[in-house]
């Protein structure tokens, strides 16, 4: 069978069931499009070896008839995950070498849920960037091209590599992370979907932390039905993580009846933002008349804290990088910078860590540090925590008045090209996030589904918001808007 | 409220990341850039508002006091730049 490469996991499930074909054929597939995609750079550890080790054991389990949907499905990894005897750098020279004695929680729930590792992918190092452009391991480049242009794109960022591997049929669907939109600005970048679930639904043990209150593990996918099922498997108590949700997980893909009728679905004001392309606002109106048309009752609402939301992440997130990378001191892991005559423990770390962290990281632990430090903790740090209580209280308000969920672009553009920002002041890529960072700020679900193509030929996303811990009617919902949107189109291999 | 390169050379420091002089001027410059963008939140009326604590509103959940693993030293020390006789290894602390 051609292209096994290409199925969704659900395709791929059914034909596993029936014996129509197995987990070892799935993989070979994958393994060889992923080898023959050098150009994307999107896998940047290969793990041929346990991916067909843990391919026959799935093939074994499916046999005996019981195994669940996941079985025998392979995926590649985000970097950020600590996988048990395969390097996990977090996209960072300075774990360069570093090879987990464990596997993250996440990750181990899908292999004894039976699914297979090709291998891992590139992200932003730290998962700090929009555009991939800050990993160690060098760019991860887009599927997607503008028209005839051969002018290399970014996947997004911080899953990069995931969004690039997904969209390019190098694995059936990958894990990425989320503390600002790294699963849903690279799913909208390369016409795939991605969702982050509430915070505390996955474990974040065994994740490299970058951001503790805001990071959330989610899967990219290439469709909402693969979403349902990929992230069931992944989610669930971990008594390894304090903040981790004891609450039962849904049978997600049963709550897929496509069926909204009677849903209360809020278009905010205030994300109509000034310089944003027609093509966005257009694909927003379009998204909201198909939602209409499927029977939900499109309110206007605001949010009137939106605004602030980008200054106060850019506030919270590099104060808890500052605490949380404080670890990468040159003692107990990864790299160690070569010392000179006389060097004490203190050169040690300032060497080691100019050395083994990129430029933006470095910026990032370093404002970090300053919102924290004496004098400036309350004015910086304790404001953006207040800010963020009302950002939450203003989802909070309009949930109350009954709404379901919440659309809006998943993005401020389509992706631009690599280096394309590269003279730009840091804030002009923060930008990326404006549509984004506020779900992570108020811990809520949020998923991007792909809506329509712009004059490029670059694929577009819509972002549905949904109230927390109800998942299951966030995807319905966003199952309604991927079947009236009919998006279909792949990227032309070139790579 | 603006960075000047003392403010970023006493930053770098507390970071312990090391930071060339000449390097000096071109961060302040971009620390400037980012608090001039969080400055922003100055306009927000925050009186009587709570700074958040946890964004999901949960008790956190509480075990035995007990040891629940260990004996481990090996897998502790795998991935030490520098581990002797069972220990991590770091330049002369103490004189």
């Amino acid at each position: 069978m051609a292209d096994l490469n290409k199925l969704t996991i659900a395709e791929a499930r059914d034909k596993l069931r029936a014996g129509d074909v197995t987990s070892v054929a799935l993989t070979e597939a994958c393994l060889n499009a992923a080898e023959t995609a050098g150009a994307l750079n999107a896998f940047v550890h290969h793990t041929p070896e346990i991916a067909m080790e843990q391919a026959k054991a799935a093939d074994a389990r499916i046999s005996k008839g019981d195994a669940p949907a996941m079985c025998g499905i392979p995926l590649g990894i985000k970097d950020l995950f600590c996988t048990k005897g395969v390097p996990s750098q977090a996209g960072s020279r300075i774990l360069e070498g570093f090879k987990p004695e464990y596997e993250s929680t996440v990750s181990q729930n899908l292999w004894d849920a039976g699914a297979v590792m090709l291998g891992k992918l590139n992200m932003d190092e730290f998962a700090m960037g929009s555009s991939n452009e800050t990993s160690v391991y060098g760019n991860a480049v887009n599927p997607w091209r503008r028209g005839n242009d051969d002018a290399a794109l970014t996947p997004g960022g911080s899953s990069g590599g995931s969004a690039s591997a997904v969209a390019a049929d190098l694995c059936l669907a990958a894990t990425g992370t989320d503390t600002g939109g790294s699963i849903r600005q690279p799913a909208a970048f390369t016409g795939i979907t991605g969702i982050k679930p509430t915070y505390g639904r996955c474990s974040r043990w065994g994740v490299v932390a970058f951001a503790s209150s805001l990071d959330q593990a989610g899967p990219m996918t290439k469709s909402v039905r693969d979403a349902a099922i990929m992230l069931e498997a992944m989610c669930g108590h971990d008594p390894k993580d304090s903040t981790s949700v004891d609450l039962p997980v849904p049978n997600f893909e049963a709550m897929l009846t496509g069926d909204i009728k009677g849903k209360k679905i809020g278009i905010p004001k205030e994300y109509h933002m000034d310089g944003m392309p027609d093509e966005i606002e257009k694909l927003w109106a379009d998204g909201a008349e198909m939602l209409r048309d499927a029977g939900a009752e499109m309110v206007d609402i605001s949010l009137p804290h939106t605004k602030y939301a980008l200054p106060a992440y850019y506030v919270i997130a590099p104060a808890e990088a500052s605490s949380n990378l404080a670890r990468y001191d040159g003692v107990r892991y990864g790299h160690r910078a070569k010392l000179a005559q006389g060097d004490g423990i203190t050169e040690m770390y300032e060497k080691t860590r100019a050395e083994g962290f990129g430029h933006e990281v470095q910026r990032r632990v370093m404002v970090g540090t300053y919102v924290l430090s004496a004098g400036f903790y309350d004015a910086y740090y304790n404001r953006a925590r207040k800010v963020r209580t009302l950002i939450k209280k203003d989802f909070e308000d309009v949930f109350a008045q009954g709404v379901d969920a919440i659309l809006t672009p998943a993005t401020p553009s389509a992706a631009f090209g690599l280096g394309e920002m590269s003279d730009a002041d840091p804030v002009a890529m923060y930008l990326n996030d404006v549509f984004t960072v506020t779900v992570n700020l108020a811990g809520l679900p949020g998923i991007a589904v792909p809506a329509g193509l712009d004059k490029q030929g670059l694929p577009l996303g819509l972002q549905l918001i949904g109230r927390p811990w109800e998942e299951g009617d966030l995807l319905n919902s966003a199952y309604a808007l991927e079947r009236a949107a009919g998006f279909v189109e792949k990227p032309g291999r070139w790579w | 409220m603006s960075i000047d390169k003392d403010t970023a050379a006493k930053v770098a420091k507390l970071a312990r990341i090391k930071v060339e002089d000449a390097a000096l001027p071109a961060l302040a410059e971009e620390f400037n850039a980012v608090l001039g963008f969080i400055e922003q939140l100055g306009e927000v009326d925050v009186t009587g508002v709570e700074p958040m604590v946890s964004v999901t509103p949960m008790r956190l959940k509480r075990r035995e006091d007990v040891v629940t693993d260990g004996n481990m030293q090996d897998k502790i020390l795998k991935n030490a730049p520098d581990a002797r006789e069972g220990f991590f290894a770091v330049p002369k602390v103490v004189e």
